[in-house]
C-alpha cells in the first residue's frame, strides 16, 4: 500500500471506524441498566473490607 | 531435581556466553554491560542452586509479616522499597544537574560527571525507575485485590521485579559510559530495549494472568488504566526502538527510521509515554487509592469509564506538538495541537471525578494527610493538563519551544502529579503490606506534604518566569533587524532562576527523605508519640445537665 492511499483510508474509512468504535464505547456506559452495576463496581474495592477485614 | 539441573546449566550457560561476549566486545561500554549481566546470571545461579532459603533471608532483612496464603505481596513489598530507592536516587541527581546549571564547574571536568551524561540518568531514574516500580507494584497489588485472586505465574512475577532493576542498572551505567541511542527517554541501546521487551511481556503475562483467574466478575477500572499501560508501553517501546545493531558484539546501533520519520515515531513514543506510563498508569493507582483512603467509592464509575476512553482514543494522536515548526509537515503538526487541545476534556473529567470522590468528606483535607496529598497530586493532574494543551497551540509553542518553561511543565506534572499520588500510595500501603496499625508518624506525613509543595511551587515559578524571559529574549530585534540578545547574555540572566529552582529541588528532595524515615521507622515497628492530627473539641463545663431549670417533659 502506498504512502498516499494509507493516508486517504486513514482519514476516510479509518477515521470513521476509530470514530464509530469510540461512540459505542461510550453509549455502552448510558445502556439502560447501567447505573446500577456501575455503582455496584464502584463499591466493590470495599467489599474485601468485610469478608476477610 | 532435573528442573533444578536444567535451571542452574541454563543460567551457567548465560554466565559463559556473558562472559565471552565481554572479552570479544567491540566497546567499553558493551564489555561492561556483559559484566553486569554475567555478574547477575552468576548471583542467580548462586542463589538457584544453594540449599539456603534466600525468599525466608529476603523477608527477614525487610521484616516482612509471614505469607498468609492470600495475597502475593513479597514482590510488592521489595518494589515499594525499590521504589523508595530509585526515588531518592533520580532526585539526588536531578539537585545536582540543576545545580550544574547554576554553577558549570560542578561538571567536574570529567565525561562521566558532565550535564549531558548526567541528565538521562535523572530522566530515566525518576520515570522509569521511581515511577516504573511504583507502577509494577501498585499493579501487582491493585490486580489481587480487585479481582480477589492470587497473583498469577509468582515466579514470573519475581522475575519481572529483578529483571526491571537489571534493566535500570544497564541504562544507568550505559548514560555515564555515554551508551545511548539518543532518542529522549527511549537512551537505553538496543541489547538492553530487547532485555525490556522480554521483562515487559512477562509483565503483560502477569498482570493479564491475574485477570484471566479472577473470582470477581467484573474487572475494576483501575485495572483497564494499568492494562492499557502495559500494552501500549509494549508497542511504543518495540516500534520505536526498531534499530539495527552495527555489531552484535557492540553498543552502537543505528535507527530503523530516518529525518522526519525517525522524529515523528520519537515523539509518538515521547508523547505516549508521558500518556500512558506517566498518565494511564497512575490514573490505575488514582482510581483505587484515591477511593480507598477517602473510603468513598468513585464519585462517577460512568465518568470513569468515559474518561478511560477518551484518553487512550485522543492521546495517541498529540505527540506531534513536540515537533511544531520543523520540518513534519504542517497537517501533521496542527493534528497534534488540536488532539492535544481536545484532550483537556477528558483530563480535566478525570481531575474531577478523582477530587469529588471526596464528595461529602471534604474535611478529611484537614484531618488526614495522605488525603491532602492526594488531592494536591490530583489538582496538579488537572493544572498540567491544562498547561500542555496549552503550550502545544503553535502561537503559545513558538514562544515556550525550547525554553525552561517546557521543563517547568513537565515537573509540575512529574513532581507534582505523578511524585505525590505516588508517595501518597507509599503511605497507604507500607502500613498495610508490613501488618502495622499505623504509620510511625501522620505528622510527618505533613511536613512531607509541605515540603513538595513549596518545592514544586518554587520549581514550576521560576521555570515559568525563566522559560519566558528566555523566550522572549530569543526572539528580541532591534530597529536596525539584529537580534538584540546573544546566547550567552539570555544563560546569564538565567541564573536566578536557576538557584530558585535548585532550591525548589532541594525542597522536594528534604521531603522524600522525611519518608524515607516515615517509613523505615514504620517496618521496624514504631509508632512516634505525637498529638492527633485533628482532636474533637469537647467543652467538660458544658457537659452536664442545666442546673435549677426542670427538664423538659416528655410529650403526651
Amino acid at each position: 500500500m502506498s504512502y498516499e492511499a494509507l493516508r486517504h483510508f486513514a482519514d476516510s474509512w479509518g477515521l470513521l471506524f476509530l470514530g464509530m468504535v469510540f461512540l459505542t464505547m461510550i453509549g455502552w456506559t448510558f445502556r439502560p441498566g447501567s447505573g446500577r452495576k456501575h455503582n455496584e463496581a464502584a463499591h466493590m474495592i470495599f467489599e474485601e473490607d468485610h469478608d476477610d477485614g | 531435581m532435573d528442573t533444578l539441573l536444567l535451571k542452574a546449566s541454563g543460567w551457567l550457560a548465560i554466565v559463559f556466553l556473558a562472559f565471552i561476549a565481554m572479552v570479544l566486545a567491540a566497546d567499553a561500554g558493551f564489555a561492561v554491560h556483559m559484566a553486569i549481566i554475567a555478574l547477575a546470571a552468576g548471583i542467580t545461579l548462586w542463589v538457584t542452586i544453594n540449599k539456603a532459603d534466600y525468599a525466608a533471608i529476603g523477608r527477614g532483612i525487610l521484616k516482612a509479616p509471614a505469607d498468609p496464603g492470600t495475597y502475593d505481596d513479597d514482590p510488592i513489598r521489595w518494589g515499594v522499597i525499590a521504589t523508595i530507592f530509585w526515588g531518592i536516587a533520580g532526585l539526588t541527581v536531578g539537585l545536582i544537574i540543576a545545580l550544574q546549571l547554576a554553577f558549570p564547574v560542578l561538571n567536574l571536568n570529567n565525561e562521566f560527571t558532565t550535564f549531558g551524561r548526567l541528565r538521562p540518568l535523572h530522566t530515566s531514574a525518576v520515570i522509569f525507575a521511581f515511577g516504573g516500580n511504583a507502577l509494577i507494584a501498585t499493579s501487582y497489588y491493585v490486580v489481587q485485590r480487585t479481582c480477589r485472586a492470587r497473583l498469577a505465574f509468582p515466579g514470573l512475577a519475581r522475575f519481572v521485579f529483578w529483571g526491571y532493576q537489571l534493566f535500570i542498572v544497564l541504562a544507568a551505567t550505559g548514560y555515564l559510559m555515554g551508551v545511548t541511542q539518543s532518542k529522549e527517554y527511549a537512551e537505553p541501546e538496543w541489547y538492553v530495549d530487547l532485555w525490556l521487551t522480554i521483562v515487559w511481556l512477562c509483565y503483560a503475562a502477569v498482570f493479564i494472568g491475574t485477570i484471566v483467574r479472577r473470582s470477581e466478575p467484573h474487572i475494576y477500572v483501575a485495572n483497564w488504566f494499568y492494562l492499557s499501560f502495559i500494552l501500549t508501553i509494549a508497542m511504543l517501546h518495540v516500534v520505536n526502538g526498531l534499530s539495527m545493531p552495527v555489531s552484535l558484539l557492540g553498543s552502537k546501533s543505528y535507527a530503523a527510521f530516518a529525518g522526519v520519520q525517525d522524529a515523528l515515531t520519537q515523539w509518538w513514543y515521547g508523547h505516549n509515554a508521558v500518556g500512558f506510563f506517566l498518565t494511564a498508569g497512575f490514573l490505575a493507582m488514582m482510581y483505587y487509592f484515591v477511593p480507598k483512603q477517602a473510603e468513598r467509592p468513585v464519585y462517577s464509575y460512568r465518568l470513569s469509564i468515559i474518561h478511560f476512553w477518551s484518553l487512550i482514543f485522543l492521546y495517541i494522536w498529540a505527540g506531534p506538538h513536540h515537533l511544531h515548526y520543523t520540518a513534519l509537515p504542517d497537517w501533521a503538526q496542527t493534528l497534534g495541537m488540536v488532539f492535544s487541545v481536545v484532550l483537556w476534556m477528558p483530563s480535566w473529567g478525570g481531575m474531577i471525578n478523582g477530587l469529588m470522590t471526596l464528595n461529602g468528606a471534604w474535611d478529611k483535607i484537614r484531618t488526614d494527610p495522605i488525603i491532602r496529598m492526594m488531592v494536591l497530586a490530583l489538582a496538579f493532574y488537572g493544572m498540567s493538563t491544562f498547561e500542555g494543551p496549552m503550550m502545544s497551540i503553535k502561537a503559545v509553542n513558538s514562544l515556550s519551544h525550547y525554553t525552561d518553561w517546557t521543563i517547568g511543565h513537565v515537573h509540575s506534572g512529574a513532581l507534582g502529579w505523578n511524585g505525590m499520588i505516588t508517595f501518597a500510595c507509599l503511605y497507604y500501603l507500607v502500613p498495610r503490606l508490613w501488618g502495622k496499625q499505623r504509620l510511625y508518624s501522620l505528622r510527618m506525613v505533613n511536613w512531607h506534604f509541605w515540603l513538595a509543595t513549596l518545592g514544586i511551587v518554587l520549581y514550576a515559578a521560576s521555570m515559568w518566569v525563566a522559560g519566558i524571559m528566555q523566550g522572549l529574549m530569543w526572539r528580541e530585534y532591534g530597529d536596525d533587524g539584529y537580534l538584540v540578545y546573544a546566547f550567552s547574555e539570555v544563560v546569564s540572566a538565567m541564573l536566578p532562576m536557576y538557584l530558585i529552582r535548585a532550591t525548589g529541588g532541594l525542597l522536594y528532595l528534604a521531603g522524600a527523605i522525611v519518608l524515607v524515615y516515615n517509613v523505615w521507622m514504620t517496618i521496624a515497628g514504631k509508632q512516634r508519640d505525637e498529638k492527633p492530627m485533628t482532636e474533637t473539641p469537647h467543652n467538660e463545663e458544658l457537659d452536664k445537665p442545666i442546673v435549677g431549670k426542670p427538664a423538659i417533659a416528655p410529650a403526651e
